[in-house]
């Protein structure tokens, strides 16, 4: 993952997201969602609660099925397989070997707590991956490492930080190479002096290659680290573009109020 | 904890987790501690590292104490003196090669009925998450049937399957063909009866502690295992039941501990285990309550032994739930002497 600024890194992990609709019972969560996230590419969503952000996200590795539209990594299709003019609905087999190149942080974390630090790092690589037990080890003390965690490698969740977990959360997300990161709130369940531990481990991987794709109510970090900022409102994608464009000029009046009323705290750090 | 309350060196010990004793000894010195609004060079603090302590006084609790120490002497002089308990004939019974035999009769039933009450538990459990309506729904019959009738009657009806039917046959249905067909009362044993009650009565109550216990883990477990493409099987076996365990342990043993005791009922198909078998010998002897007695130790012994093993499995599971592992007994006792200290469990 170091040597990330080579050639081919950056052609893999192109996200195409087309009319996405997804309601749960009457309520309409998404309503038709485009977005297109560039190979290597840094896309970060904001908006008001309930817009649908969290859900977007989860239908990019198929933890939510959309109900229509489609969502394609490097142009094959996540959850579906074309045949002739038809969709067949993939197996959980297969479903779960697509979900292998697409990494998740939770906002609360969800590492396995009857498991130490390592343990959850090298879990995935041996079941989903079929790697060795000695090389998940050694490459989940190695990304400990990476996200400053090392020397808590035997510690189980419990006995960590807030910051401490999420930043083993984030380590198990990368033990399976992802093309693909997504971060749902990564920084909403923690202490505000925790924050920045695990934004400044984000903003490395922001760096290495990898397509992020990240919820968050930072402001400041978005501004810093995004190529793209999307502001979605009620299932809907209201604007978009680059952050110095859509923090200090959006063209939408209901972006306008949005960032009005969140932005100012969030940049007086 | 406890080293700290063993010194007293805090030049400002706080009120509230103060050990006792500090606050005498504070307010027996208060008077050399200079105030903080008093002009002029401070006095060093006062170095009470060398006084040793004096716990308050508690009287209520010497008399508590004296009170039930007062009540346990009388039973167990009762118990000592009083010939009608007829301990000598408990000794001689309580070893004895058929109470024994029965002993082991009623840990055998206990073993496989446990063992396959749970196997079938779990997966009447795992119907009854399911999605299909069909599973769900047998599942659900199976438990409401068996909890809603008495032991003793589906004990009882199963020894009398032959009346119902004459016999069982393994075959193609709707056909002529049978792969093997055997009289009813052949097929179910005083053993067989009593193994199929007591299996499919378990089964049915530890199919509920089981989904208890799955429904207990967090669905954010479930979410992240799916998303880190761990297979199905892996993640109920590594991700949820070792989380479930928990939650289903203790109850589990209290259904084991119970069946243990259950076994007893098979006495009606006159099945020689030790509740029978004690039955028999004091319609032999009269000697009903020392008999009695017999059975009933035996009873807590396997009960306390299942409680060792319930602790230290518990404990295996508890991995991760708390921070610190509590410590062991024998953990306890070592650092008890090691220390000469009362120890309380780090939480």
């Amino acid at each position: 993952m170091s040597t990330a600024t080579a050639a081919p890194e950056t052609t893999r992990g192109l996200v195409e997201i087309t009319k996405v609709r997804k309601a749960f019972g009457a309520t309409e969560v998404l309503k038709g969602i485009s977005l297109t996230v560039e190979p290597g590419g840094v896309a970060v969503i904001v908006g008001p609660s309930g817009s649908g952000k969290s859900t977007l996200l989860r239908t990019i590795n198929h933890l939510e099925k959309v109900d229509g539209g489609f969502i394609a990594i490097d142009g094959e299709l996540v959850g579906y397989r074309v045949r002739g003019n038809r969709l067949h609905e993939l197996r959980e087999k297969d479903i779960l070997k697509q979900r292998t190149e697409i990494g998740m942080v939770f906002q609360n974390f969800n590492l396995f707590p009857h498991l130490t630090a390592l343990e959850n790092v090298a879990e995935a690589p041996v079941v989903a991956q079929g790697r060795s037990k000695a090389e998940a080890r050694e490459r989940g003390l190695e990304l400990l490492d990476r996200v400053g965690l090392k020397d808590r490698a035997g510690a189980y969740p419990r006995q960590l930080s807030g910051g401490q977990q999420q930043r083993v959360a984030i380590a198990r997300a990368l033990a399976l190479d992802p093309k693909i990161l997504l971060f749902d709130e990564p920084t909403s369940a923690l202490d505000p002096e925790l924050v920045n531990e695990v934004l400044d481990v984000i903003r490395e991987l922001a760096k290495s290659g990898t397509t992020l794709i990240i919820v968050t109510h930072e402001m400041g970090f978005a501004r810093d680290v995004a190529d793209t900022v999307v502001f979605m409102d009620q299932g809907q994608i209201v604007e978009q573009g680059a952050p110095k464009d859509i923090f200090t000029n959006p063209q939408e009046e209901r972006t306008r109020s949005f960032f009005s009323k969140v932005i100012e705290p969030a940049f007086n750090i | 904890m406890s080293s700290a309350a063993t010194k007293v060196s805090q030049s400002a010990p706080e009120p509230a987790s103060a050990a006792p004793g500090t606050a005498e000894a504070a307010a027996g010195t208060a008077g050399r501690v200079p105030g903080p609004t008093k002009p002029g060079p401070r006095k060093p603090a006062t170095d009470y590292a060398d006084y040793s302590l004096v716990s308050a006084p508690r009287p209520w609790r010497w008399v508590g104490t004296a009170v039930v120490a007062l009540g346990l002497a009388a039973v167990a002089w009762s118990l000592a003196t009083n010939p009608r308990w007829e301990w000598d004939v408990v000794g001689q019974w309580f070893t004895a090669q058929s109470v024994v035999k029965g002993l082991l009769e009623t840990l055998k039933l206990t073993a496989i009925s446990g063992v396959l009450g749970f196997v079938l538990g779990f997966i009447l459990a795992l119907m009854r998450l399911s999605a299909s309506p069909l599973l769900l729904s047998v599942s659900w019959t199976f438990s409401w049937i068996f909890r809603s009738t008495p032991l003793l009657v589906q004990m009882l009806l199963w020894y009398n399957l032959g009346y119902l039917y004459e016999k069982i046959s393994l075959g193609i249905p709707f056909t002529d063909i049978r792969f093997f067909e055997v009289q009813t009362t052949t097929l179910i044993s005083q053993f067989a009866a009593a193994v199929l009650g007591l299996t499919l009565n378990q089964a049915a109550y530890s199919a509920e502690i089981i989904r208890g216990g799955i429904l207990s883990v967090d669905q954010g477990q479930l979410e992240a295992a799916a998303a880190l493409g761990i297979p199905a099987w892996r993640r109920s076996t590594r991700i949820v039941l070792p989380q479930a365990m928990r939650a289903i342990l203790p109850t589990a043993f209290n259904e084991i501990i119970g069946l243990v005791k259950g076994t007893s009922i098979v006495y009606v198909l006159a099945y020689s285990e030790l509740f029978y078998t004690v039955q028999v010998i004091y319609n032999r002897t009269q000697q009903v309550l020392p008999l009695l007695l017999v059975a009933t130790l035996w009873y807590v012994v396997i009960t306390s032994v299942l409680s060792v093993f319930q602790y230290y499995i518990e404990r295996h599971y508890s991995k991760g739930a708390v921070r610190t592992l509590p410590l062991t007994p024998l953990q306890k006792a070592r650092k008890f002497f090691a220390t000469h200290a009362p120890v309380r469990s780090l939480r």
